[in-house]
């Protein structure tokens, strides 16, 4: 957009100037930038920095040299951590655990939203109400009681709950079972009634309609519900923090803060390597299926 | 009727195996069985649970005896209780109230950008909800540390004194305050995003034409339209908040003298670290009647738009 | 009031050019309405008037202020618009006084013209209540109230009717044409449906393709349409267009329409069409103007026998359809005299109104 331009049509021509209204249009798009760097800069100043000390080495570090620039970037944090069989071993607990949880959880509210949606039965507009309600509860109100059951059933059966990383695969669905329920509802419910009756009348009993109609028409809401379900497993600290305490159970964040934390000697370039590297798989997953994890987001508040 | 037939004409009754197929490939109870998973979890690891919290929170600390409310007048006795009171409910309070403030001003301007650009700054800003807050809170935790934080570093430089991120209270609970609405800001933003994309776009040029500017065009035609999300983000952050565990507990463990414990952390060093399973219960059950309130208050809210649609 | 003049306006959005060249005067109190198919750039003539969009180029005048600079609530117009944009959460008494508490009226003032206005749109018991409990016709009415209270200098109209249901539609035109008998103030109407356009307005502004191929009267556009496009928009059903041929006999020029169909040009009309015999031009006859053929035929008519094809008997009247050279004609005839399928009738063309365009520039000659 220039500022004047000469119009030559049908003949007259006139040099016409842009006026106070797309000057002011201009200057709110000004402020908008200017606004948004600033709440950039707020939001991306932890990752970055994560980042920026992740290349340092403890020398550069204790020397406390310009914290915001590297001088001699080295790979070093990366390869101690990838290679040190703690750190690998948190990774891959929380990868099963994730993994799992995500398994359990999408099988459980899949088949629970596709009966609470169609099959309306006695008492599903109650249940459907108290699963949102069990959102609703926190994580910390109920850990406590969790962990004095489990120490309980340890004391009777000799079952060793507590201290086992895949008693997470138990106790994560808790946070995540309630919430996507609620969104595969929404979304199950959101899809024609007529597409049930055609397939009624085509011959397709409960589980075909299901699995044939319901799952890939609402595939979306699926892959949504999926990403958040594997970024509150992978993210979960509380549980583990609560539930294991030797270092090869530890799932990824429970283990980066207590272990590398070792008395008063910080190994900050070890720790944010470790703590960005805890935070890539969600962040992966983000940077490719951005519009998901927005739908995920917005589904459970807004649809009800 | 048919008994009645069957009985009177003497035939071999197999009708209960036949009722049982049918009991079976009825829809109710098929559904019932789907269903089943999802309330087994919910019953065993959250209503459960609940409500044990409610019977151990009146046990001793060794969880023989029965104390009855001996561990509530306990709390009540002590002042680090009605300080984790206090700050609890300021912090989720106050952080609230930032990330909506925030949310709802970035909205705006995310709004304004054309929208091709629009995805590219969602996108951006949407970050710090995606990191997993444990890993997040060490990062800032480290940008507070005592002797080698970036901050520090930035103020000697400016002549500014520097200050103890964590070591000083106040400044401690400002810094739990800041890394909370750092996290659940974009969540906010999104929600409000989404909400001011409803609002269409015919009642901002009336109101244009009625004579108002960019801010009563705000205060008149989108607060309004938008309020009903405002009270449920509001709402759910609320809860959430309220709950919070990792944040504090990473960034300051509840210090310096227990001046940024909230409820969960203090819960926690209560059961866990200090062996006190009763206690911890019982301080984690103050959380209830906010939580229920707040609850209360959604499903009012979700009922009445659904009701109004 | 005020007039509105429009010089030479062009909008382009992203290269594709939305109007080109537009000039208009109105009047002021004067009713114009600007009447075409979609796309045509008719409302964005109107945003671009609101002030909703800006002109490319050109300038546009409300009084005697340029007001290409001037932002919409500046420019002292009220809009009314298709979906009604009534405000959900405020009453009818709060979305007719919005603009007025903006501008800081007295309370006094504004219940006196809200008052005002709801007793001329007759929705004086509405005003305690929200747009959602009102029916579309009673918020199209508030969504006018709204306009007249702001007392402004141009009423702008965008297709408001196009949302309400066909009798509700005939019901309102009629509403809004009362009202601009008492509130005379200038407006300027965008719509679609020619009916409304030839109902409501002074004068109608007929738009294709982003330019104005007429302006004129009811009257005027209907009866000497200047372009193939206004002919074939304005009147319903719309009229018959025939490729011919105009050839000299002895006595004067004949159309030639087909092998078994030639029509004499009244001598009144020979000199204007002098220069074009034998040329391939396209012929125009209004439905009306093809009437049964009874007794005597007046003066510049012609007789003529047609097989029918379609006979559709509308109570009043009978439109009678046949077929020349392939081309669907139809006529408006006497239900009494209407013949049956298959069967010739005879039928008089009033050739006293018929037009000639070439095909070439699409221009009535």
């Amino acid at each position: 957009m220039t500022t004047t331009t000469a119009v030559a049509s049908a003949g007259q021509s006139r040099l016409v100037s842009y006026g106070s209204i797309s000057r002011g249009r201009r200057r709110t798009l000004c402020w908008s930038y200017f606004f948004l760097i600033l709440f950039v800069i707020f939001f991306l100043t932890p990752p970055v920095y994560m980042f920026i000390t992740s290349l340092k080495s403890s020398a550069e570090i204790s020397a406390a040299t310009n914290p915001w620039w590297v001088y001699h970037p080295t790979l070093s944090n990366y390869i101690d951590l990838l290679t040190q069989k703690t750190y690998l071993t948190f990774f891959r607990n929380s990868a099963v655990v994730s993994i799992c949880v995500v398994s359990v959880t999408m099988v459980i509210s899949v088949l629970a939203a596709f009966s609470l949606a169609r099959m309306k039965f006695w008492g599903s507009a109650t249940l459907a109400t108290g699963v949102f309600l069990a959102y609703l509860i926190p994580d910390t109100l109920v850990f406590i009681p969790l962990f004095k059951t489990f120490a309980f059933i340890h004391d009777q059966t000799g079952l060793e709950l507590i201290n086992h990383w895949w008693v997470l695969i138990i106790l994560l669905p808790t946070l995540t079972v309630p919430f996507c329920t609620w969104i595969m509802i929404g979304y199950f419910a959101s899809i024609p009634k007529e597409l049930d009756e055609a397939a009624l009348i085509d011959g397709a009993g409960y589980i075909k309609m299901l699995t044939k109609i319901f799952i890939p028409v609402a595939l979306p809401g699926i892959i949504a519900a999926t990403i958040f379900c594997f970024t509150v497993s992978w993210a979960n600290f509380l549980y583990g923090l609560a539930f294991t305490t030797s270092a090869d159970q530890l799932t990824l964040p429970v283990g980066i803060v207590t272990t590398l934390i070792r008395g008063d000697v910080y190994a900050w370039g070890q720790i944010m390597t470790g703590a960005l590297l805890g935070a890539a798989p969600p962040l992966i997953i983000y940077a490719f299926l951005m519009d998901y994890y927005i739908a995920g987001l917005t589904a459970g508040a807004t649809k009800g | 009727m048919a008994d009645v037939v069957a009985r009177d004409l003497d035939i071999p009754v197999t009708r209960p195996r036949v009722s049982m197929q049918r009991f079976v490939r009825r829809k109710s109870t098929i559904a019932f069985f789907m269903c089943l998973p999802l309330i087994l979890v919910v019953a065993c690891l959250v209503v459960y649970p609940a409500l044990y919290s409610i019977s151990l929170a009146m046990m001793n600390k060794s969880m023989q005896h029965f104390v009855g409310f001996g561990n509530f007048t306990f709390l009540f006795k002590r002042n680090t209780f009605w300080m984790v009171v206090e700050q609890t409910v300021m912090f989720a309070v106050t952080a609230v109230i930032f990330k909506a403030v925030i949310g709802f001003v970035a909205a705006h301007f995310v709004h304004n950008l054309p929208a091709k650009g629009q995805r590219k700054w969602r996108g951006m800003l949407l970050i710090p909800w995606v990191i997993p807050p444990a890993m997040s809170t060490l990062a800032w935790f480290w940008l507070f540390d005592p002797s080698y934080s970036a901050f520090n570093w930035i103020f000697a430089h400016l002549g500014i004194p520097q200050v103890a991120w964590l070591g000083n209270p106040y400044w401690a609970r400002f810094a739990v305050i800041l890394v909370n609405v750092w996290v659940g800001s974009p969540f906010f933003l999104i929600m409000y995003l989404a909400a001011l994309k409803s609002v269409p776009e015919q009642l901002h040029e009336a109101a244009a034409i009625d004579g108002a500017n960019w801010w009563q065009k705000i205060w008149y035609v989108n607060l309004p339209m938008m309020r009903n999300i405002i009270q449920i983000t509001a709402l759910f952050s609320l809860i959430v908040t309220f709950a919070n565990f990792d944040i504090v507990k990473i960034l300051t463990n509840g210090g310096p003298v227990d001046q940024t414990h909230v409820f969960a952390t203090w819960a926690f060093n209560w059961a866990i670290s200090g062996n006190d399973i009763p206690l911890g219960a019982s301080v984690s059950l103050f959380m209830a009647p906010i939580l229920a309130i707040a609850a209360f208050l959604i499903l009012r809210n979700v009922s009445q738009r659904g009701n109004e649609a | 009031m005020a007039q509105v003049a429009l010089r030479n306006i062009v909008k382009t959005f992203d290269k594709t050019p939305a109007v080109q060249g537009i000039d208009l005067d109105i009047a002021d109190r004067e009713f114009i309405v600007l009447v075409g198919p979609s796309g045509c750039g008719k409302s964005t003539t109107l945003r671009m008037i609101a002030g909703l969009e800006e002109a490319t180029s050109g300038e546009i005048y409300i009084g005697d202020q340029l007001v290409n600079d001037v932002p919409p609530k500046d420019r002292d117009i009220a809009m009314v618009f298709q979906n009604y944009a009534l405000y959900p959460h405020m009453t009818v008494f709060e979305n007719m006084s919005f603009g007025l508490r903006l501008k800081k009226f007295p309370k006094a003032e504004i219940k006196e013209r809200v008052q005002g206005a709801a007793r001329i749109l007759d929705i004086t018991e509405l005003l305690d209540r929200r747009p959602k409990q009102l029916s579309g016709g009673q918020r199209q009415r508030v969504a006018m109230g709204r306009a007249i209270v702001r007392n402004p200098k141009v009423f702008l109209f965008d297709e408001p009717l196009s949302n309400l249901d066909a009798k509700l539609r005939v019901q309102m035109r009629t509403e809004i044409k009362k009202i601009h008998q008492k509130v005379t103030t200038t407006t300027v109407y965008v719509t679609h449906d020619q009916v409304e356009a030839m109902t409501l307005a002074d004068r109608v502004v007929i738009m294709n393709a982003g330019r104005i191929d007429q302006i004129g009267s009811p009257h005027e556009v209907y009866h000497t349409p200047k372009t193939q496009f206004v002919a074939g928009f304005i009147g319903s059903p719309t009229m018959n267009m025939l490729p011919c041929r105009l050839v000299e006999n002895g006595t004067g020029l004949t159309i030639r329409l087909s092998d078994w169909l030639s029509l004499p040009v009244p001598p009144a009309r020979v000199a204007r069409y002098g220069a074009c015999v034998g040329s391939e031009l396209t012929f125009g006859l209004r439905p009306e103007h093809i009437i049964e053929g009874r007794g005597d035929v007046p003066p510049g008519a012609a007789a003529f026998e047609a097989p029918l094809d379609v006979v559709e008997p509308m109570g009043m009247e009978t439109m009678v359809y046949f077929i020349v050279d392939g081309v669907e004609v139809c006529g408006r005839v006497n239900p009494a005299a209407a013949g049956r399928v298959g069967e010739s009738m005879r039928l008089v063309a009033d050739l006293n109104q018929m037009h000639l365009i070439d095909p070439r520039t699409q221009q009535v000659i």
